[in-house]
């Protein structure tokens, strides 16, 4: 590790937190040297994210001490954090869509410079660590990674000595990755200390010098990446070794569902307008979305759950049928399931338990009758589940915001392959979920691909849906490209097509090439 | 900065991993402590002995078995519009003027009891009820529909519909409907014989709409557990992008819940004109409609929890009207009372998600560096 004869730049001794019913840190150890890329690796819930609420002074710990170069600190706030050096680049921004640039960072710094003094400075900074970014700019015109630059900027600007990055590239592009990388490793050189938050293997054995790998609250290993292998990271990780899921060749049935022409009109500040996507989904494979969020995604999930009806030019057909005016309660009639990115909120209501939850999309598949809740018959839907997803929770009647975001993820999953779909659509399906989650909601797509069942994926990971989609196309501003069979596409040509780099596609080529 | 940090509170709230049960059923309570830790203070510093005002105030009224009534007589129109608003702030539909519909559900069925009364002869009860019943509904479907159609907030519109009834009720009792025997008083002829409630028992004025409001309480709480449409109320109301992925209608949700709530206090109206009042005049209620608004969330909106905080609110409002006639105290101490107690409620709700932590003293050994 990095003891030795420099004095760490921060280390923790001890450092425990426990919640009601949760221990989130047991006795954690960390040292970070001036100038050091220090991964802090671990699944969700492993305990990343309250060690660095510690670290930055957003909650007390309930035992341990924190050094700050040598001399022990006690970090009471933010601002507290912010003098002393440490700055952190969250995982969601908080930042202004109707402001610009410079009107972002003079609100979040502590310091008040007004904006004709701040510009010159963003526009240095920016230049010297080849992060541009135009000061004057509004935010809602910039992309999900130039957001990441203001924000980064905008830490920079404090002359931190240590910055956090909590997933920092789950939202870029292959090459925005790269771009990241590069600028990280210009900072450490200069002497500024990095703690990089992630769960990506690969990434962390690029980019990092030490690992500190968590696992239930507790430090599970420390690790120098570059000299390990993803399995051995994993298996600090995870504590056992992991299964890969497998796509076997496999013939698909008959459409079904397609959109032809498809375009939507913008209907809300800072939204995508849908332009002209055709795609088929047979029965039977399972079709991938990549694209950043932001490039159209949540529009075309609304279109295709059916939460935004009208469609004025072009359609969706679902099982043969004109669908682009149903409901939702009338397409979850014709079999489609939809499982959406957000879980708590919006795919499970956060106060009401699990049985209660299968009845909000259950409605219709007998959990409802002659309009009365069928309680038994929602607790057994529940119950089952539970079993068949191995879902972690105090039985059907928890709450569903006691789940993890791993287990509720699964409960959704399994809810809406419960219902029997003949077509599904998933958005994001381990977005924040841990590696074993995953693997089984991976799974359970590819089973329910082979039993038959058309499957849509919307997903930014490209590792995923390279692991389990037949055909890969991109969504970018608006715009879907042409559908390829992902054993013929290389993940850099989705990096590019991510940028919006590809031609628009006539509805006639849309037609699938793995059909024959 | 440092100085102030140095002298920072030594508490901190802490969100809680799950709500507290506990808490859940503790929070009214410790509300109405509170608010009577903060009466005891307030009454002392006018001068006045608390202990014997509070006495005045809270057991006196309720020392005679007239008084008994006159406490549930009281709590009817408060559990009767309450219980109709629960449902709509459950599903975050926000009818503020229960006060309106009570009124419009008073002149309807005031009107047909006055009209058609005397000959439907026995169907004039039922009668008066279901006019009472309707006109509030009606009222209330004035914002509902504004809402649905043009978005307007059904805050502001019910609110201000509740000066344009009571406006409407003065005309009536001022023109069309004036007593020609009234020696020019603004107010109805009384109501005919067949068509006012009966007191359920002798010696006490609570009526039939006390009961009411009990099987409307049963009712509430058999719709919000086991019909379907309760359950879409529900979900509106505590996640709505849940309902919008479920496919529930946010329209029906509100055409439900301002016609309950409407309906509800429009019986309430009818109620009260044709029980203890007995005829249509200018004031027919002493806000109500708006108290109704703190009993349903005293009762944390919950039918039976309503039932208690109705009969908790009743009590406050005769003990303002005893502790003004023996202690000559204005009758603004009843608003008092009432203020307090939602905002200690509201105060004490903090207490489930939260609990206070005390930061600890190991953390705060080392100090700034």
């Amino acid at each position: 590790m990095s003891d030795g004869s420099v004095t760490a730049r921060l280390r923790l001794r001890g450092i425990s937190k426990r919640y009601a019913s949760v221990i989130a840190n047991d006795g954690i150890d960390l040292a970070v040297a001036p100038g050091e890329i220090h991964a802090l690796l671990g699944e969700n819930g492993a305990g990343k994210s309250t060690l660095m609420k510690i670290v930055y002074g957003a909650t007390p710990p309930d035992a341990g001490s924190i050094e700050w170069e040598g001399a022990p600190v006690t970090i009471r706030s933010p601002a507290q954090a912010r003098r002393l050096g440490i700055a952190m680049v969250f995982q969601h921004f908080a930042l202004f869509e109707t402001l610009t640039v410079v009107e972002n960072i003079s609100l979040a710094l502590d310091e008040r410079i007004d904006a004709a003094a701040l510009a010159p400075r963003i526009a240095a900074v920016s230049a010297q660590y080849g992060l541009p970014v135009d000061p004057h700019r509004l935010l809602h015109s910039m992309s999900v990674g130039e957001r990441q630059r203001v924000e980064i900027v905008r830490c920079l600007l404090q002359s931190p000595r240590l910055l956090i990055l909590d997933e920092p590239t789950s939202v870029l592009t292959p090459q925005a990755v790269q771009a990241l990388f590069q600028t990280l490793r210009r900072l450490a050189a200069e002497g500024l200390s990095i703690l990089y938050i992630s769960h990506k293997l690969d990434e962390i054995r690029e980019l990092c010098d030490v690992a500190t790998v968590l696992r239930n609250g507790r430090v599970s290993g420390t690790a120098i990446p570059r000299v390990e292998s993803n399995a051995s990271l994993a298996r600090l990780m995870v504590g056992g070794e992991l299964r890969e899921c497998t796509l076997e060749a496999h013939q698909p049935a008959e459409v079904r569902l397609e959109l032809i022409e498809l375009s939507l009109p913008c209907t809300e500040p800072f939204g995508t307008e849908l332009r002209g996507l055709n795609l088929k989904v047979r029965g039977g494979e399972i079709v991938g979305i990549a694209g950043i969020s932001g490039n159209g995604q949540k529009e075309l999930q609304a279109v295709l759950s059916g939460e935004r009806s009208v469609v004025p030019r072009g359609s969706i057909r679902l099982c043969g049928l004109e669908a682009g005016r149903l409901s939702p309660v009338q397409r979850r009639q014709l079999g489609l399931r939809f499982v959406p990115e957000e879980r708590l909120g919006r795919g499970a209501v956060p106060d009401m338990d699990l049985a209660d939850n299968c009845v909000l999309t259950g409605a219709q598949s007998g959990l409802v009758r002659r309009g009365l809740v069928q309680h038994r018959a929602a607790r057994a839907f529940a119950r089952a589940t539970i079993a068949r997803f191995n879902v972690k929770c105090d039985g059907e009647l928890a709450p569903a915001d006691s789940l993890s975001g791993g287990n509720l993820q699964k409960f959704i999953v399994g809810r809406e392959i419960g219902f029997n779909p003949r077509v599904l659509l998933v958005a994001q399906p381990t977005w924040g979920v841990d590696i074993g989650a995953s693997l089984m909601i991976r799974q359970s797509l590819i089973d329910l691909r082979n039993a038959g069942v058309a499957v849509l994926v919307i997903s930014e990971e490209l590792d995923e849906l390279f692991a389990i989609c037949d055909r890969l196309a991109v969504l970018a501003a608006g715009r879907l490209s042409e559908t390829v069979p992902t054993a013929t596409l290389a993940p850099e040509t989705v990096g590019l097509w991510m940028t919006g780099a590809f031609s628009a596609i006539a509805p006639a080529a849309a037609a699938d090439h793995a059909v024959p | 900065m440092r100085s102030l940090e140095r002298m920072s509170w030594p508490w901190r709230l802490e969100r809680r991993v799950k709500p507290s049960a506990t808490m859940r059923l503790a929070s009214s309570p410790i509300a109405i402590g509170a608010m009577l830790v903060t009466g005891f203070v307030a009454l002392r510093a006018i001068g006045i002995n608390p202990v014997a005002a509070f006495r005045v105030f809270f057991i006196e009224p309720v020392s005679s078995l007239y008084g008994i009534g006159e406490l549930l007589l009281k709590a009817t129109p408060l559990m009767l519009c309450a219980l109709g608003l629960a449902p709509g702030y459950r599903a975050n539909v926000w009818n503020i003027g229960s006060e309106g519909q009570f009124t419009i559900g008073a002149i309807a069925g005031g009107g047909v009891g006055l009209y058609l009364g005397p000959a439907i002869g026995r169907w004039a009860v039922p009668a008066i009820l279901v006019a009472g019943v309707l006109g509030g509904a009606a009222w209330a479907a004035i914002p509902a529909y504004l809402r649905a159609r043009f978005r307007a907030s059904e805050i502001f519109v019910s609110l201000m519909l509740v000066y344009i009834a009571q406006l409407l009720l003065s005309y009536m009792v001022h023109g069309p409907w004036r007593d020609p025997a009234g020696q020019n008083f603004p107010q109805s002829p009384p109501l005919p014989d067949n068509a006012v409630l009966n007191p359920l028992f002798e010696g006490m004025r609570v009526n039939i709409g006390f009961l009411l409001g009990l099987v409307l309480a049963g009712l509430s709480w058999w719709f919000g557990r086991a019909t379907a449409a309760g359950f879409r109320m529900r979900v509106g109301g505590l996640a709505p992008a849940a309902a919008a992925y479920a496919g529930i209608s946010e329209r029906a949700n509100l055409w439900l819940a301002m016609l309950i709530g409407g309906g509800a206090a429009g019986l309430a109206g009818i109620c009260e004109v044709a029980g203890p009042i007995g005829q249509l005049q200018p004031s027919i209620s002493p806000g109500y409609g708006f108290a109704a608004i703190i009993v349903a969330f005293v009762g944390r909106l919950h039918p039976f929890g309503i039932v208690l905080a109705s009969l908790l609110m009743s009590a406050l409002y005769l003990g303002g009207e005893s502790a003004q006639v023996e202690l000559q105290i204005s009758a603004s101490v009843t608003g008092l009372f009432q203020g307090m107690l939602l905002f200690f409620l509201l105060a004490a709700e903090l207490l489930i998600h939260y609990r206070v932590l005390r930061v600890s003293p190991m953390t705060r050994v080392g100090g700034p560096a």
